[in-house]
């Protein structure tokens, strides 16, 4: 097989556009329906590995699609960081899809047409924006994201979820249109090029004050990646069904912002320019004091799908602290991150989910001596929490190494120690969960666990959580090739 | 044939109106409207064709020479509006047999096309003439016919309204006729070129700003900029729904030509005794923010688009003040794709009037499902409204941007952009509730009382047709940005260089 | 001073009298007088720019020679023209309201408006 990297790219962006037009065609007959999107995710998958193999031997390619004004063009590029996003979020969309046939039948959910034609919506202007050529492109499929997952967020049609979904899209339009829209134009006016270049667009004589401004507003803007006080959405997104909280706001969405952040800093800016800026200090510690305050915010959260949407605020903020550290350590950890914490955060969803539609539970309180019914779902939850703190066997560790190299390297010792706390943090916000879950002590009413006859999820769900708590455990001891990817970010072109 | 192209430009349509009178039958009215409509847009397509070939066309009417005779002047700016107003006032009045026959008598319907035709013929006057005098004689005749257009609304409210439109509107007018009369005393000339180059000499006297404030002021007045706009919204909500997409297509889009014309071409660009750039910049960005938010809060849809309205002349009203190339580049621009997506809103809106018989927020709830191609329509026109990336909405905010970075007017940009936020408000807001309401009525809990309640039905194809051709525009123009790009370039260019 | 340009104070005085009608009256009618003025001041203004002093009616003769500018005459005779046509619509506008509302007053037709 050797099929082109232009046909590759594109038929990655179209091909869950396809999956959509199927699913709603074929919206009478469920099976079918599922297993379209089975089948559409895995090709997705294949595809993007065949272009990882092509990326890896260091071959690139460009399609462009349309030029809307002279210089602004709609166009897609290979590159190292797009193939890491596209790769982890292809792969976890078959594992979701499969999760969610499990999760959406045993809960028997309406609409259940909608929701998977809008996720494989989604997931194109997912794919859309990891090969963006350009900024353009990319505040394009960024917004296309958002208005795609916004029938998914408000799935449930409460007002609960109106509301959630309301302050969903104000927050997350809101950011783009008020900084991120002007920082472009911005961009444009001074570099007059917003192609992802190695090194950066700006000319060098270009005044520092402007671009620590617009870099300012890019990070404030790219309210994705859910640096504060722009983090309100996400806890806001959490009344979307488990499979979207899993997919989109542990992996696809929070990921397509702390990518774009990465990019813009990388490819727009310059890793060397970001150290130089004046206002890089202040968002560091905007990084830092978003990392604490959101773990001491979880730690006081019941509600385990608001608990696990704070510690994604938390992690978020250390991808973002990783680029803004500029230098090649925090940029491999901040790459790395991207895929470990997407594994341990999509596993401990997957968990929340099975144990919401095995149990009917959701706050954390109730879920003593919920391990000895649920042992599989409690087991890989203590995985995910071990790859989210960083322990190993699990992948989260690797990462969390380089990010601390990062900030020994540039001597930020109050960043490092904040890397520190935190982790310590993670620990008591997550581990007591399944600690719990196993040994309830007295505290747990034992007749409310009798009377009720708990099982384990269904088989399609528990398939997904073992895959991917197998997966945190894999990336612990075979890194390599995802370090090989990660090293490989702004360095070539 | 050829030769007289600019006058049959506007004889065309002068003479259909009183054919339809005679004709008197509403069908065969609208059919030869229709005719006449389209024939005067294949001349403006022509004119334009002829503009970009050979430069500027000096027609001298009755084959008196210039300064005393009457001259039609078509340059590319003129042609270019000169086609935007033919080809929206073509498509909406395909639409207009099937919207009208619910909303007026079947004895007034010829009268409408007469009232139609006649103030297409005024527009099309405007931007055609070369001649001053011309303009107010043209400006009177497309409001006049406008007034009685208003009066028709089915809402009695649409009498006041046109009344209301009428004293503000005459007021405007006379503004403008003391102006040229100002100018006239003082140069001795009515004629526009003519009077650009005979202005300069004496551009030091009160007279020249005297008669340049009447003037600015009664064009405003037409156009409704901010304080003077209060006419706007009675007339767009009262009016039937066919003229309201009419008027805000092309009405308001002739008198912001009408001020460029005046402003760059006979006071020249840099006739800058009076700070009016500041003051059109923060006029604009006030129309923009006070119209956008009061739009909000509105009831009636009709009324929310016609405050939108106003925030979009904001928004060509700043591109004017911005007074740099690019952002007259960002008001033509904008001329332009407004007109595509106001003509693709009102017309949608009068496919919905024709179903639901009003436009009242209430009836959008759930109106996606039982009027899915409309809805669709407004979704994407809406979309054009915010500026949104493939859509012409885009291209002209753009540049408009742009063109403040570039005169480094940093805040306006930052301004124009969260104007636009307010946008998204009332276009998402709409969108919720068409998509995601649940319908007022349940029709299907009592299955029995419903067959008295015909459920809402998809608007007609000979609704729909018309609609769905705006909206490809304002897609396909926003792909493919090509013409308007460079028709606006070169008008801007011209204008600049050859005003002062 | 004054005296010498007596007809240009007097445009403005019917201007602003005009003007203050139109916008100071309740009723209708008396709406459409006032803006009926305020459209005579500009009508003189163009007529007493066109006249030249000691200048004649501009019909050739052999004993003149200086005439009045025909032309702001002709213009005006045009608006004169545009502002019954504008008069005719408005009064029959007026007939409609009185007829749909039952009343010319401005105040009592916002508050029928506002009623219903």
């Amino acid at each position: 097989m050797s099929l082109s990297a232009e046909i590759l790219i594109q038929t990655i962006i179209l091909l869950p556009l396809l999956a959509a037009v199927g699913v709603m065609l074929t919206h009478r007959h469920p099976n079918i329906r599922e297993a379209i999107s089975l089948i559409i995710a895995t090709s997705v998958f294949i595809l993007v590995y065949l272009l990882y193999q092509q990326v890896i031997s260091g071959q690139t390619a460009m399609v462009n699609w349309i030029t809307l004004l002279p210089g602004l063009t709609i166009s897609f590029k290979t590159e190292a960081l797009s193939v890491l996003f596209a790769l982890i979020a292809s792969f976890l969309w078959i594992v979701t899809t499969l999760y969610a046939i499990g999760y959406m039948r045993s809960h028997e959910e309406q609409n259940q047409t909608r929701f998977y034609a809008f996720f494989a919506i989604s997931i194109s202007a997912v794919m859309a924006i990891a090969f963006s050529e350009n900024l353009f492109t990319l505040f394009i499929f960024y917004e296309v994201l958002t208005l795609a997952t916004y029938p998914l967020v408000t799935h449930a049609g409460t007002d609960k979820a109106q509301r959630g979904g309301r302050t969903y899209l104000r927050i997350l339009l809101g950011t783009s249109i008020v900084f991120f829209l002007p920082a472009l134009i911005g961009t444009w006016a001074l570099a007059g090029n917003l192609s992802f270049t190695v090194g950066g667009v700006f000319a060098d004589n270009t005044s520092p004050l402007l671009l620590a401004i617009l870099l300012v507003m890019f990070v404030f803007g790219i309210g994705k990646a859910a640096m504060m006080p722009f983090h309100r959405w996400l806890p806001a997104a959490m009344v979307a069904p488990t499979p979207v909280s899993a997919l989109l706001h542990a992996v696809a969405v929070v990921k397509a912002g702390v990518f774009t952040l990465i990019k813009t800093l990388v490819y727009i800016f310059g890793l060397d320019n970001v150290s130089a800026l004046v206002t890089t200090d202040f968002l560091l510690y905007l990084t830092a004091f978003t990392i604490l305050a959101s773990s001491l915010i979880a730690m006081g959260q019941d509600n385990l799908k608001a608990r696990l949407a704070y510690s994604t605020i938390s992690q978020l903020a250390y991808i973002s602290l990783g680029v803004l550290l500029a230098t090649e350590a925090g940029l491999i950890g901040s790459s790395m991150h991207i895929a470990m914490h997407a594994f341990g955060k999509i596993t401990l969803f997957f968990c929340a989910g099975a144990i919401l539609v095995a149990s009917h539970k959701t706050e954390i309180s109730q879920m003593a001596g919920l391990g000895r019914k649920m042992p599989i779902t409690m087991i890989a939850f203590f995985i995910g929490s071990l790859s989210i703190i960083g322990l190993p066997p699990t992948g989260g560790s690797w990462s969390k190494y380089y990010l601390l190299l990062g900030t020994l390297e540039t001597q930020h010792w109050i960043l490092m120690m904040v890397l520190m706390v935190s982790s310590l943090l993670n620990i008591a916000y997550l581990l007591p969960i399944p600690i719990r879950g196993f040994f309830p002590g007295k505290a747990a009413p034992k007749s409310a666990n009798s009377s009720t006859s708990i099982e384990e999820a269904p088989l399609a769900a528990l398939i997904a959580i073992m895959i991917t708590s197998l997966g945190c455990v894999l990336l612990f001891f075979f890194p390599q090739s995802l370090f090989e990817l990660a090293k490989m970010v702004g360095v070539t072109p | 044939m050829l030769n007289h192209l600019p006058i049959l430009q506007v004889i065309v349509p002068l003479l259909a109106a009183p054919a339809c009178l005679l004709l008197n039958k509403p069908r065969l009215s609208w059919l030869f409207a229709c005719f006449a409509a389209v024939i005067s847009l294949l001349i403006s397509g022509a004119l334009l064709y002829q503009v970009q070939q050979s430069g500027v066309i000096s027609y001298m009417l009755g084959g008196w020479d210039a300064p005393w005779g009457i001259e039609y002047r078509i340059d590319l700016l003129s042609a270019y509006v000169l086609l935007i107003v033919s080809a929206i006032g073509t498509v909406v009045l395909l639409a207009a047999n099937t919207s009208i026959r619910q909303e007026i008598d079947e004895d007034k319907q010829s009268v409408f096309y007469v009232l139609y035709l006649l103030c297409m013929a005024g527009l099309l006057g405007i931007v055609a003439t070369g001649d001053i005098f011309n303009v107010f004689v043209f400006l009177e005749i497309s409001s006049l016919a406008t007034y009685a257009l208003v009066a028709f609304g089915r809402d009695r409210r649409a009498l006041l309204a046109a009344y209301q439109y009428l004293i503000l509107g005459t007021i405007g007018a006379t503004f403008l006729l003391l102006g040229i009369g100002l100018l006239y005393s003082l140069t001795g000339t009515l004629n526009m070129q003519d009077l650009a180059e005979r202005l300069p000499v004496a551009s030091e006297s009160a007279t020249v700003y005297t008669a340049f404030a009447f003037m600015i002021v009664g064009v405003c007045l037409k156009l409704a900029l901010f304080p003077l706009h209060l006419w706007l919204p009675n007339t767009y909500t009262y009016a039937p729904s066919i003229v309201t997409a009419f008027l805000a297509a092309t009405a308001t889009k002739v008198a912001i030509y009408l001020l460029i014309r005046l402003y760059f071409s006979v006071f020249g660009a840099d006739f800058s005794a009076l700070p009016i750039q500041p003051i059109f910049i923060g006029l604009g960005l006030v129309s923009v923010f006070v119209a956008s938010t009061v739009a909000i809060k509105q009831p009636n849809i009709k009324r929310l688009f016609a405050y939108s309205s106003v925030a979009q002349i904001g928004y060509m009203i700043i591109g004017i003040g911005i007074g740099s190339s690019l952002g007259l580049q960002a008001t033509l621009l904008h001329l332009f794709n407004h007109a595509l997506m106001k003509g693709a809103l009102f017309l949608a809106l009068a496919a919905v009037v024709y179903r639901i018989g009003s436009a009242e927020r209430s009836g959008f709830n759930g109106l996606a499902k039982q009027m899915p191609w409309t809805m669709a329509a407004i979704v994407v026109a809406g979309l054009s409204l915010i500026g949104v990336p493939l859509t012409v909405g885009f291209v002209s905010k753009w540049y408009l941007v742009l063109a403040s970075f570039q005169s480094g007017l940093w805040p306006v940009a930052l301004l124009i952009v969260i104007g636009s936020l307010l946008s998204i408000y009332y276009v998402w807001a709409l969108v919720e509730s068409a998509y995601f309401g649940k319908a007022a009525m349940p029709s299907n809990v009592s299955s029995s009382s419903a067959a008295n309640l015909s459920p809402i039905k998809e608007a007609p194809l000979s609704l729909l047709i018309p609609i769905w051709i705006l909206v490809l525009a304002n897609v396909y123009f926003g792909i493919d940005t090509r013409l308007p790009l460079e028709a606006s370039a070169t008008a801007a260019n011209f204008l600049m260089g050859g005003g002062s | 001073m004054f005296y010498d340009l007596y007809n240009y104070w007097m445009v403005i005085v019917l201007m602003m009298i005009g003007l203050y009608i139109v916008i100071s009256r309740n009723n209708l009618i008396k709406k459409l007088i006032g803006l009926n003025i305020f459209q005579t001041s500009v009508f003189i203004f163009y007529i007493s720019v066109g006249k030249v002093d000691g200048g004649t009616a501009p019909i050739f003769s052999s004993t003149e020679t200086l005439y009045s500018n025909p032309l702001p005459h002709v213009l005006i005779l045009t608006a004169i023209v545009v502002g019954i046509a504008t008069m005719a619509l408005a009064l029959a506008l007026v007939v409609r309201i009185k007829r749909a509302y039952g009343t010319v007053e401005d105040a009592e037709l916002q508050e029928l408006d506002n009623r219903c």
